[in-house]
């Protein structure tokens, strides 16, 4: 097993078993789109056909008729853009000072980075809340943003790679040549770290993609949802057959799922580089 | 506080040294400061002061309703031990905690172990049929698990039903709906810590096993005295977060039990679930928080054990 051998027809059973696993693994999804591309009356079916007898596209046209589908989207790409933006901002110059700086309190403040970036949101969601509503920013955009601005872990994350990948002779070299030290962080700090930040951006934009608890919270006028919220809205109100149903959820999901059909090396190397959920 | 200490004893210094410096040093320190505050500030407001005032909270009888904020000790954190509520949420939690830990870890063990090491020219496929599951939003995943798991017209139903078995009610049974949660939370990870453990297993250096099939080391030797040793550290890490991940399980039991007829979350109350109930449907926040400080102290827990055992020597 250890050695790369010929296969042998065990190894042969172990990989069918392991691809058969794989595709339990993608069914769900699968299962979503197949059902949206179905009329009503074949939800009906006992037992349930795997693809639709009559392919139709309109569960779509309902789902969007039915609920602002469009709206939503539109919100969660402003959320997720704008949250993206700021952490990797927040993370790189906080990650680079942290890193680069020696001054009272570098210390402190890195452990306290590092141990709040492992509670949960959920654990302090209820002061976030109150915060939010003192600066009277319930139920708006920058509400909704606001707590997604800064990531401990992604301040973390840039330290390790500035001390790892950014020389001091470089810096000094930099500084020597008459660079501003904001000229030095924008123009070659970032450059050196091109490749943790597009790891960093991958992950800061799934995670705002796809929140849940904190929209459910502060907002309540269904024009400012982000979709996944939108989605679980639309899936309690009346009069919503599973078709439509999974027409919206496969509107809530291609963006990430296509995202990371397209960029899947990426992805996977940005976990392993990150160990990052 | 030592901490405290600390910092006020560096500010002395630097403002005595500041005088002193070079203006180019100078010009430096204005620099990390004016960047680093901004982003200190809000990492301040937006972490540090509400992980603070959690617990603060915990210790007042604080709801919107009655704004007179009143002082009541370890009452809240007393009188949730016996809140039926809240032990069925801890149970229900620590259930699908644990479940969702030893069965996603051992899946991911083994699937990672064929990949790693008799995967051939499949592995690439494997782990994006695996990971999809991990960038999916959990809503619309979950409405396609309750759409498999329904009872008359699911999938599961469909191809138990071939082997004999009676059709179970998934998504309304109590004791059924949690493994329902625990399946597809293993889901949702199982991805994830396949591909940590294959960074693991994928470091360890090929040598060790030629060398250890030279002195005649069986497969299983090999597993059990090279893969499994070096591989406890990272095992120990995926578990950790697995864990603290999974006891914050909120999102599967909102959709899952939310229908036009059902309440969403009420058949299997979670932990998560009940602090949102207690914080914003009674108002009652001081108890919620006082909730959320019992979830931190697993957390909490969970670190400290981590710790532990990574400063252990492994034998």
């Amino acid at each position: 097993m250890i050695h790369r051998r010929r296969l042998n027809p065990i190894q042969l059973v172990i990989q069918v078993l392991l691809v058969a696993l794989g595709l339990v693994m993608v069914f769900p999804l699968f299962w979503l789109v197949s059902t949206s591309l179905r009329p009503a009356p074949e939800l009906l079916a006992i037992p349930p056909q795997l693809l639709p007898q009559h392919w139709t596209l309109d569960n779509y046209a309902n789902a969007f008729a039915a609920a602002p589908f469009g709206t939503w989207l539109l919100n969660s790409l402003i959320f997720a853009t704008i949250s993206t933006v700021f952490i990797l901002l927040t993370s790189l110059v906080g990650g680079y000072i942290l890193a680069k700086f020696k001054f009272p309190g570098n210390n402190f403040l890195f452990i306290l980075v590092l141990a709040t970036a492992i509670v949960p949101f959920e654990i302090y969601m209820l002061p976030v809340f109150l915060e939010v509503q003192a600066l009277s920013l319930i139920n708006t955009l920058p509400g909704l943003i606001l707590p997604y601005v800064i990531l401990s872990y992604g301040i973390f994350f840039m330290r390790q790679n500035v001390l790892a990948s950014v020389p001091d002779e470089l810096l000094d070299a930099a500084r020597i040549d008459g660079l501003s030290e904001t000229g030095i962080m924008i123009r070659l700090v970032s450059r050196l770290l091109a490749p943790a930040l597009s790891a960093l951006a991958i992950f800061a934009y799934l995670q705002s993609w796809t929140a849940f608890i904190w929209p459910l919270l502060v907002l309540n006028d269904q024009n400012l949802f982000p979709v996944q919220l939108g989605l679980a809205q639309f899936n309690s109100s009346v009069s919503v057959n599973y078709a439509v149903l999974s027409a919206g959820a496969v509107v809530a999901m291609a963006p990430t799922v296509i995202a990371f059909l397209i960029l899947r090396r990426r992805i996977i190397e940005g976990v392993t580089l990150t160990g990052f959920r | 506080m030592m901490a405290s200490g600390t910092i006020g004893r560096g500010l002395h210094r630097v403002r005595s040294a500041l005088p002193s410096v070079p203006p180019q040093r100078r010009r430096t320190y204005l620099f990390a400061y004016g960047f680093l505050a901004p982003i200190v500030a809000l990492f301040a407001f937006l972490r540090i002061v509400p992980i603070i005032y959690t617990v603060i909270l915990g210790f007042f009888d604080w709801s919107l309703v009655n704004p007179a904020h009143t002082f009541v000790g370890l009452d809240n954190f007393i009188n949730l031990l016996s809140d039926p509520n809240f032990q069925t949420a801890f149970l229900n939690t620590t259930i699908i905690a644990v479940g969702t830990t030893v069965v996603s870890i051992a899946l991911a063990y083994l699937v990672a172990a064929v990949v790693a090491y008799g995967g051939g020219k499949i592995g690439g496929l494997i782990e994006i049929l695996f990971f999809l599951p991990v960038v999916t939003p959990l809503v619309p995943a979950t409405l396609g698990w309750r759409s498999i798991l329904d009872y008359q017209h699911g999938v599961l139903n469909a191809i138990s039903g071939i082997f004999g078995i009676p059709n179970q009610a998934w998504t309304t049974d109590p004791t059924l709906a949690i493994v329902s949660v625990i399946m597809i939370s293993v889901w949702a990870q199982v991805g994830y810590n396949m591909i940590i453990l294959l960074v693991g297993m994928r470091s360890i250096p090929r040598l060790y096993y030629e060398a250890a099939a030279v002195d005649g080391a069986s497969t299983w030797k090999q597993v059990r005295h090279i893969t499994f040793p070096l591989m406890v550290p990272i095992l120990l890490f995926v578990t950790v977060i697995t864990t603290i991940q999974a006891y914050n399980v909120f999102t599967q039991v909102f959709v899952l039990a939310s229908d036009v007829q059902g309440a969403p979350g009420y058949l299997v109350p979670v932990l998560v679930y009940d602090i949102f109930q207690n914080g914003f449907r009674y108002f009652n926040f001081g108890y919620a928080a006082a909730e959320a400080v019992y979830l931190f102290l697993v957390v909490i827990v969970l670190m400290l054990l981590q710790f532990r055992l990574f400063n252990r020597p492994t034998d």
